[in-house]
């Protein structure tokens, strides 16, 4: 009765190409932003933004990212983590190499740096497909995390490789408490978010859709392979750096190489596919979902059997319980979570009336 | 150039690559029969051996122990075909992939919370000890790794080939609903195939396990097997063979030829690296079967 758009007319081109065509859509959304920057930061305390919110945003991003390049160009990739860390490296060596640069400048640098190698790690797709390109996609994992720990230039010749992030200061204020860099990465996510929001339904975006299909239908109808396919790395790319370059900045202040491991890829790849393939919305439900899980086995787990088992027996146990969790989520909902809540949309468009 | 050490170092490294082919081999299988690429085999070479050498150290002997975890790798196989393939039939691959992730996770947390994470050394009677062959140090240990590798292969070509089991498993592999239409069962050939793979990762795991040690590093034998897998092809068990040939002499002569020169830890991503350069002169990799698209 409330979810309903009947009435609500298109009268115009931009009222028919608008980002959220209904009305309740709209609203929800802003209302959405407004208790994210508005009433979060007030109600919020320093465990939720450092240990929770900032990482999920975080690793939202780097989510959507991948699903740009896999749910939306369908180029599955299994090194989208290492996109992060060069991100991470690239942002710092440019803080760290020219003096003065503001930071968000220093942000889209490592963006650009990172959608540069992905390019250059995305030429195999165009030859390789399938699973075999995924392999090769860890090609880029291993080679990433082996060149920035091995040439000690990156991370400024210090001995263990690790980086710290340079102070952060943005029209004269100084970012450091957790509240102010929780902001940061809320700005910087959202309108990114945004971007890919328009990106993937402009013409680019299609034309990933058209080759995640049927990439030889695709090319020959008369979209260019060469172009989609590394648009598609380039793009996801850039939304791994700057993922990156905020888990170093404004999450850990200091990272090495390895914090950007498989295991991180996997967890991104998990995020997509839990969330949904091929939906920007999905990347988030993703995320909040790989983030808080364990989180809350671990409350469970030391709730459950205080002191009664050891702390390794609870860490197995964990693990086995996500491991179960994740086919369980595969075999009930295939297509995420994102499926889910529009089907639950779909729902509340007939209720109360079913029929 | 010193020729035999260059022969020493390419023979160690074929013989090296052997083991890698083994794990290979149990991506193959499941692959081939079910078009599942099951990112769970390192896990369960792991998992096998943790269960044989606790056997072992329960003084079961080496067959008796080989015979325990042989049974229960057949009661993994059914409980995955149960809980995993069934309610993922029809899902496209990269679903039943993840699937396989989280199957992995289990039996690592299984494995590790059931037998605990202490490193078991693995005695099998075969000691790592150089021969001399015509001026060659070559690892006693490497030869009989190979020879079994070799006896598995020629197991695995003839259960394929001439076997009714095998027959239906080829069927299966060609088209799973062509296979059903001619009452090939599905279900039971999925079994057949996880148990196969089972035990390949149980001769896989016992063989690295007296390389190295039981530990959970073993599970990191299945990042080592992926080069492989698409150098060869992922539907080829020649190619697995072939594949592991190729990467493990590529990655010594690397290691010892251009290590010196771009630094240390190479062989991490050597193998990636060569196999992405075979596969774009040939994108289905050495013996893969070339796929035809049609619009």
């Amino acid at each position: 009765m409330i979810y309903r758009e009947a009435g609500q007319f298109k009268t115009s081109y931009a009222a028919d190409g608008r980002i959220f065509p209904i009305r309740q859509d709209r609203i929800a959304m802003g209302g959405l932003f407004a208790v994210a920057f508005f009433l979060v930061p007030i109600l919020g305390n320093d465990y939720w933004f450092g240990a929770i919110l900032i990482p999920f945003l975080i690793l939202s991003l780097a989510a959507l990212g991948l699903n740009i390049l896999t749910g939306y160009a369908g180029q599955l990739s299994l090194g989208s983590a290492a996109f992060m860390a060069v991100g991470a490296f690239a942002a710092f060596n440019l803080m760290l190499r020219i003096p003065g640069l503001p930071v968000l400048v220093a942000f889209a640098g490592a963006g650009l740096v990172a959608a540069g190698v992905g390019l250059l790690f995305g030429l195999p797709s165009l030859r390789i497909k399938g699973f075999y390109l995924a392999v090769t996609t860890l090609a880029a994992q291993f080679v990433i995390e082996w060149v920035l720990t091995k040439f000690a230039w990156f991370s400024n010749y210090n001995p263990s490789g690790v980086i710290s992030a340079q102070k952060m200061v943005i029209l004269g204020m100084h970012i450091d408490k957790p509240v102010s860099r929780y902001l940061l990465t809320l700005g910087v996510v959202s309108v990114l978010a945004l971007v890919a929001k328009n990106l993937v339904r402009s013409r680019v975006g299609r034309a990933w859709m058209a080759v995640r299909d049927m990439d030889v239908a695709a090319e020959v109808i008369g979209i260019p392979m060469l172009r989609t396919k590394l648009s598609a790395f380039a793009v996801s790319s850039f939304y791994c750096g700057i993922a990156g370059a905020l888990w170093a900045f404004a999450y850990l202040g200091s990272v090495e190489p390895q914090a950007f491991d498989l295991t991180r890829s996997f967890q991104i790849l998990f995020m997509i596919i839990i969330g949904g393939m091929g939906s920007v919305l999905g990347s988030f439900l993703g995320a909040a979902f790989i983030v808080l899980l364990p989180i809350s086995l671990n409350v469970a787990a030391h709730s459950l059997f205080s002191g009664g088992v050891s702390q390794s027996l609870a860490s197995n146990l964990e693990l086995m319980t996500f491991g179960a969790l994740i086919i369980f989520f595969l075999a009930v909902e295939p297509h995420g979570l994102a499926r889910l809540w529009q089907i639950g949309k779909e729902k509340l468009r007939l209720w109360p009336f079913p029929h | 150039m010193d020729w035999s050490f260059f022969l020493e170092v390419l023979l160690g490294g074929l013989l090296a690559g052997v083991m890698y082919s083994l794990v290979a081999l149990g991506f193959v299988l499941i692959y081939k029969a079910s078009g599942v690429f099951n990112f769970a085999q390192g896990a369960m070479v792991f998992f096998a051996a943790l269960i044989f050498v606790s056997l072992v150290e329960k003084k079961w002997g080496l067959a008796g122990a080989a015979l325990g975890t042989a049974a229960v790798m057949v009661v993994v196989a059914f409980f995955v075909e149960r809980l995993v393939l069934r309610p993922l039939v029809n899902q496209p691959p990269i679903s039943l992939f993840m699937a396989t992730i989280g199957l992995a996770f289990l039996l690592e947390g299984a494995s590790q919370g059931l037998l605990g994470a202490q490193v078991h050394g693995l005695e099998i009677g075969i000691s790592d000890v150089p021969v001399e062959i015509r001026g060659i140090n070559v690892s006693k240990f490497d030869l009989f790794a190979a020879g079994v590798a070799a006896l598995l292969v020629l197991v695995l070509a003839f259960f394929f080939s001439k076997t009714r089991i095998g027959l239906s498993l080829r069927a299966v592999a060609d088209d799973h609903q062509a296979a059903l239409a001619v009452g090939v069962p599905l279900e039971r050939i999925w079994v057949i195939v996880w148990t196969a793979s089972g035990f390949v990762a149980l001769v896989a795991g016992i063989l690295w396990g007296s390389r190295t040690g039981v530990q959970f590093s073993l599970t990191f034998t299945a990042l080592k097997a992926l080069p492989v897998l698409i150098l060869g092809g992922f539907t080829s068990i020649p190619g697995a063979i072939v594949g592991g040939l190729i990467v493990g002499a590529g990655e010594k002569l690397a290691e010892v030829y251009l290590g010196p020169h771009i630094g240390s830890g190479i062989e991490n991503w050597f193998p990636y690296v060569l196999a992405t350069a075979f596969l774009l002169i040939r994108p289905e990799g050495l013996f893969g079967e070339r796929r035809i698209e049609r619009v």
